[in-house]
């Protein structure tokens, strides 16, 4: 996994509240079986609409995707999260993410940034009014600036670590196999198994 | 102070604490279905992991599998794939698999408490939200992202934060013709599709004490869609008689041991929960929602809301946006709101006990000409006991289409969809736009009141039809 320290790149404006996972990817894509090559499903129903954010060529090469609150609620596929990362976002920013997502996100190298509601707010109205705008996510400062706006970003300390030091968790893990079999030793033996 | 629930079967689960990181937890059950595992099995294999316990695991094929000509190969060329994928991955990693056509196929959440491996103070995770069914037993239970299902499969471990806990007391009684699903509704359109963000939920009181364990696993169900990682009811005699006897059940002194262990299983009386939250079942009425969010819900003597009438800006600009997509206007009653296809199924009412509640309010009457109403048991072993009951036959007599087991229209992934501004009521869990097909519109309802809607075409309780005469 790659490391994040920081990011640059430009900032979509994504105005809507409670954006669930089958509006991020829906249920159709999710018959793929490989991990790659999600970009085309992101979004796919609003896509086809020409007043849609990433329809507007000064958005389309998007890194950064300031949303509404909420985001990411509803069916736990992570394929929201390879959507999200194969069309190029490397940060989503919101007020309320739903926790498996965010979860989803940190394991992936997406970093979900929490902001205020009143810093997303004003982040809209910078990038609405000069649409190509940067944005940087600072995760190394917990900072997010815009322009004139610097917005601090809540991100817990061990998803920060893990993504700075762009690690993968299974190898984490592993290195506690030890504590593992103690624990299945003394595991009760009334216990379901499904083989038998 | 004592413990919750929810707290005493973490701890029971703690392979490894350390400062600053997220507990190391144990992870008694896997249940994987043909959607969220490929990628997870392509991970193992790129890294040349084994799956650590194959006996802790168990696949099944639900999402993709087609409800008609089950013998026949699946036409649809991706579903084929995901499931040909899924029966590749288990022959090569060990791991035991329900296909199509087999006895013991269904929805993964149907599955696990038929056979019994669903038990108390257990943890039990799947890559699907609706894990959270399994917490009807009093296990931990809560769904998980693919490379989560990796992790699970190579270490059967999760690094976890612990979660918050939210007590729901629902007391009271019940009104004939009010079911766990009205209640279910009725708590999220409370504390909303947020509400339950990073919680556990509880469900207690003499309501939900007085409820089958099908009725308690319809509520665990959808405590996802209030936003929570899991529910949990404590496991009592219910339960207990509920498991006995089953294929995985404990046996002999084992039983013992379990039910020793199992009996301890409560939330002390001085243990505390960050949050309360109070549901009055006397005043409950068959809840139905109106909009495309969980939490858009109201009792069906209601009418569409007035998007104005929410306090919050984005509350009524939610319902605004809802409103269009549903074509509905403002102040319609919701009785008056007429469906082209009724739904029965799904994990959240594709029980046995959920056919029977349906088949006993639709029994010698016609369907309305205007609807289509599909039965979809949540596994085939519910689809053979309806058969032994003749429930099937009542359902065709009906006028109803009695289907094969898997998930079906609550999300289309087969060919069982509604077609653009087709509009169905629906015993499934989630109305978000185009979940049923691209442009279908769906109302969440309970079993009876979906049977009720087949019969009158509109949304309609069972106390609203004629008697049989
Ligand atoms: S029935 Fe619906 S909610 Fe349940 S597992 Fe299948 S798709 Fe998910």
């Amino acid at each position: 996994m790659e490391k994040f320290i920081r990011h640059s790149g430009v900032g979509v404006p994504l105005r809507r509240s409670n954006v669930d996972t089958d509006q991020i990817i829906p249920a159709v894509y999710l018959k793929r079986v490989t991990r790659t090559g999600f970009e085309d499903g992101l979004f796919a129903a609003w896509r086809g609409d020409e007043t849609f954010v990433l329809n507007n060529p000064a958005f389309a090469s998007g890194s950064v995707l300031v949303a509404g609150p909420d985001f990411g609620t509803g069916s736990s596929r992570e394929h929201a999260v390879w959507a999200l990362k194969d069309y190029g976002f490397k940060a989503v920013l919101s007020s309320r993410f739903a926790d498996i997502f965010r979860g989803n996100s940190g394991k992936q190298g997406l970093l979900t940034g929490q902001l205020s509601q009143d810093d997303i707010e004003l982040i809209w109205k910078a990038l609405e009014n000069a649409p190509g705008t940067e944005v940087t996510v600072d995760l190394d400062q917990r900072v997010v600036t815009c322009g004139e706006i610097v917005a601090p970003m809540q991100v817990d300390d061990y998803t920060r670590w893990r993504l700075m030091e762009g690690l993968d968790d299974i190898g984490l893990t592993l290195r506690h196999t030890d504590a593992i079999d103690d624990f299945e030793t003394a595991r009760p033996s009334h216990k379901p198994r499904t083989l038998v | 102070m004592g413990q919750t629930l929810a707290e005493k079967v973490w701890d029971a689960h703690v392979v490894r604490r350390a400062e600053g990181e997220p507990d190391l937890l144990y992870i008694d059950l896997h249940l994987v279905h043909e959607v969220t595992s490929p990628q997870a099995f392509d991970g193992l294999r790129l890294a040349g992991r084994p799956v650590r316990r194959p006996d802790l695991t168990l696949a099944t094929e639900d999402h993709n599998t087609p409800t008609l000509d089950i013998d026949k190969p699946i036409a649809d060329l991706t579903s084929r794939t995901q499931i040909e994928t899924l029966r590749r991955n288990c022959a090569e990693f060990g791991v035991r698999i329900h296909s199509l056509g087999d006895v013991e196929q269904g929805i993964v959440h149907v599955v696990g408490p038929q056979l019994g491996l669903t038990q108390p103070g257990l943890t039990v995770v799947c890559g699907d939200s609706h894990t959270s069914t399994h917490g009807a037993f009093g296990a931990l239970a809560f769904g998980i992202g693919t490379s989560e299902v990796e992790h699970v499969l190579a270490t059967q471990t999760l690094p976890l934060r612990p979660f918050k806990t939210m007590a729901i007391n629902v007391e009271g009684t019940l009104s004939p013709g009010v079911t766990a699903k009205d209640i279910i509704l009725a708590v999220i359109a409370k504390i909303g599709t947020g509400g339950g963000q990073g919680y556990v939920l509880e469900y207690r009181g003499e309501a939900i004490r007085a409820l089958s364990m099908e009725a308690r696993m319809t509520i665990c169900n959808m405590s996802i869609e209030a936003g929570a990682r899991a529910g949990m009811i404590a496991p009592d005699e219910t339960t207990f008689a509920y498991i006995d006897g089953r294929p995985h059940a404990p046996k002999g002194k084992e039983w013992d041991a379990a039910l020793e262990y199992w009996r301890t299983l409560y939330t002390d009386d001085d243990a505390e929960f960050d949050v309360e939250v109070s549901i009055d079942a006397d005043a409950l009425e068959p809840f139905v929602t109106w909009g495309t969010n969980p939490g858009q819900g109201l009792p069906l003597s209601a009418s569409v809301p007035d998007p104005e009438s929410f306090a919050d800006e984005s509350d009524k600009a939610a319902a605004r946006r809802a409103l269009e997509y549903m074509a509905l206007e403002a102040g319609t009653p919701l009785r008056d709101i007429a469906v082209d296809t009724v739904f029965i199924g799904s994990c959240t009412n594709g029980r046995i006990e959920d056919l029977r509640a349906a088949a006993a309010v639709v029994k010698g009457r016609k369907k309305a000409d205007t609807v289509r109403v599909l039965v979809v048991p949540g596994s085939a072993k519910v689809r053979l006991q309806a058969e032994q009951e003749g429930l099937d036959k009542v359902f065709t007599e009906f006028g109803a289409e009695w289907r094969h087991a898997g998930c079906s229209m609550c999300l289309g992934m087969n060919p069982d969809q509604l077609a653009p501004g087709e509009r169905s009521a629906s015993t499934s869990n989630r109305n978000f736009e185009g979940r049923q097909g691209k442009g279908g519109r769906t109302h969440l309802v309970s079993p009876l009141v979906a049977a009720a809607t087949g019969v009158r075409g509109t949304l309609s309780s069972p106390a609203d039809l004629e008697p049989v005469g």
